[in-house]
């Protein structure tokens, strides 16, 4: 379990503030202001996003940050309680249904018609959308195709692994061929090979030029999606950015970790002494528990200096920095539940 | 104003409903047909070989005549309450249906719709079968099953009130032990109602059964009066005035 260490030598910097954008007619949604209040509970505290037509653009997060009940806000099942939101250029509270038509959501829990077969499930879901039942059949069996489950159509919905079911979720939502792709936590729960297979898929519908919102809490996931990204913990956005950017504003580019401290007094000590030992070959430093973190640009000058010197530390390994470094500097490292 | 809900939108999801339910179609009609007859059989020859008339009319007709409304009465009722529950709760069909261009209204209309449906389909299957035994009396009878659409859309809005509201599918006993069995007893279905106490009599004027049968069995009979108008009115008020109920109740447990 993670806690929060008597020891951290460096506060969590929250440095990101909203631009005040103006609205941006070309984006694809526009968030200013954004708020989501269940009574007097905020789950979203003011928000202020875009997102450019063509990109992948996703949420990051950890549980309670306020993910969910954006996406929900965009997809029009939520109003919001102040601010303004407007998707495909149209106000969410005058047009939902008109927005709703043009979006393709895949929502976190799998939502898929167990009394349906799979390729009910498309056809079905293409009717709610008004389309005819020819459209309907051959949208369903190309989309069957794309998401590798042909052969499955028959089946129930019962029938299916986790990663197929994700992966049908995936091709209902492309049904009404949406302008806009929302995914909530799309691989929550899959193992490697499913998500990847995921990835791969959503990476070739982003070629075709489908806008892509994604929420998650994987960094790899993240990273290897999306062009931009923004961190949202406790209902406001921490962070924005290409994730390189923001690896490399928040964290730099190395990391030398050092493991083996007690996280008693002691500790503070030896962590006094690898801060001087480190000098300014770490630009800073995070001490956790057993693990103490050094960010920097040096990265073997430094882990040189550190096994060169006296202090008695079990293992100080090098690597590089990602975004999930940047995640756990912004959000904490607390554990939320 | 704002419409209350969108009416293709909840044709789409009753249609979904058409669709599941075409699957199970011959079965389900199969064991509709069964009921009836094993009630006509316990109270028509059991009961009635000890009761021979009532009010003028032989008993198996007096039960046969009551026991249609409540068959219809059933269909809606289980559709609005399980079936729709189990969806709500653990399928998550709705939940599915919203991120569409429908909207929760249209999910619960499209609901309320099909179990009138299934009330229809109930109940005209029980008016064949007593029409089988020769109840059946007037060609007004043609005109019971858009009696039951009716009451159906009636006791799916109540249903799907309770649902909408329903913490836990373990609470539907309560449902049935409070609501629809005390009604099924004391709606005329078994014994005319001014032979209970007047009281009593008068409190079943709200149950909304009462007024099913009342006209079920006028319709069967061909002994429709102008006082009947009173219960069409009656079940259309109530059916009307409940309504909005279940779409907002349903709209705040499932919007957050």
């Amino acid at each position: 379990m993670w806690q929060r260490s008597p020891i951290r030598t460096i506060e969590c910097l929250n440095l990101y503030r909203p631009p005040d954008m103006p609205p941006s007619p070309s984006a694809v949604v526009a968030a200013r202001g954004l708020e989501k209040r269940y009574g007097t509970l905020p789950a979203v505290r003011g928000i202020t996003f875009d997102v450019r037509p063509g990109e992948c653009f996703g949420f990051l997060g950890p549980n309670g940050a306020g993910k969910t009940t954006t996406m929900k806000m965009v997809y029009c099942v939520l109003q919001p309680t102040a601010g303004d939101l407007s998707v495909l250029g149209m106000d969410v509270r005058a047009h939902p249904r008109r927005i709703k038509a043009r979006l393709g959501v895949v929502t976190q829990d799998n939502t898929l018609d167990t009394a349906l077969s799979v390729r009910e499930n498309l056809l079905i879901f293409a009717r709610y959308f008004d389309l005819s039942w020819d459209v309907a059949r051959q949208r369903a069996d190309a989309l069957l195709d794309f998401v590798a489950l042909t052969d499955r159509g028959r089946d129930t919905v019962e029938q299916l692994s986790g990663g197929m079911r994700r992966r049908l979720m995936i091709a209902r939502a492309l049904m009404p061929e949406p302008d806009l792709l929302i995914l909530d936590e799309p691989t929550a729960g899959l193992d490697p090979q499913a998500r990847h297979l995921t990835w791969q898929k959503l990476r070739q519908l982003k070629r075709t030029g489908v806008t892509q919102i994604l929420t998650t809490h994987y960094m790899d996931e993240a990273a290897a999606l999306c062009d931009r990204l923004v961190i949202m913990d406790h209902g406001q956005i921490v962070a924005e950015g290409a994730p390189d950017a923001l690896i490399r504003t928040h964290v730099g580019r190395e990391v030398v970790e050092l493991h083996g401290f007690a996280g008693d007094d002691d500790s503070r000590e030896i962590l006094a002494k690898v801060t001087e030992v480190a000098g300014d070959l770490a630009d800073q430093y995070e001490a956790h528990g057993d693990l103490v973190l050094l960010y920097t640009r040096h990265g073997e000058a430094l882990l040189r200096r550190i096994r060169g010197s006296t202090i008695g530390i079990e293992a100080a390994t090098l690597r590089q920095a990602t975004l999930e470094d940047v995640f756990l500097r912004l959000t904490g490292r607390m554990l939320r539940e | 104003m704002k419409p209350l809900f969108w009416p293709r939108g909840a044709l789409r999801f009753w249609q979904r409903n058409v669709f599941i339910f075409r699957r199970i179609f011959p079965e389900s009609i199969a064991v509709n047909f069964l009921e009836p007859v094993i009630y006509l059989l316990a109270m028509g020859f059991g009961v009635g070989a000890y009761l021979t008339t009532i009010g003028g009319l032989p008993y198996l007709t007096f039960v046969a005549t009551g026991l249609v409304s409540t068959a219809a009465m059933f269909g809606a009722t289980f559709e609005c309450t399980y079936n729709a529950y189990v969806q709500m709760y653990y399928e998550k069909t709705y939940d599915g249906a919203i991120t569409t261009p429908l909207g929760v209204e249209d999910v619960v209309v499209g609901e309320i719709l099909w179990g009138a449906t299934r009330s229809v389909i109930y109940g005209t299957v029980f008016l064949v079968v007593i029409a089988l035994f020769g109840v059946v009396r007037s060609p007004l009878a043609l005109l019971v099953p858009v009696l039951f659409f009716l009451s159906g859309l009636m006791f799916s809005v109540i249903a799907m009130t309770f649902t909408a509201v329903n913490p836990n599918i373990d609470y539907f006993p309560f449902y049935f032990a409070l609501f629809i069995t005390p009604m099924f007893m004391f709606s005329g279905v078994f014994f005319p109602l001014d032979a209970l106490p007047a009281w009593v009599s008068t409190a079943t004027w709200f149950a909304p059964l009462s007024h099913v049968v009342h006209l079920s069995r006028a319709l069967i009979l061909g002994t429709v009066g102008p006082h009947h108008l009173r219960d069409v009115v009656w079940i259309a008020g109530v059916t009307a005035a409940l309504f909005p109920l279940p779409i907002a109740l349903m709209r705040r447990r499932l919007l957050k």
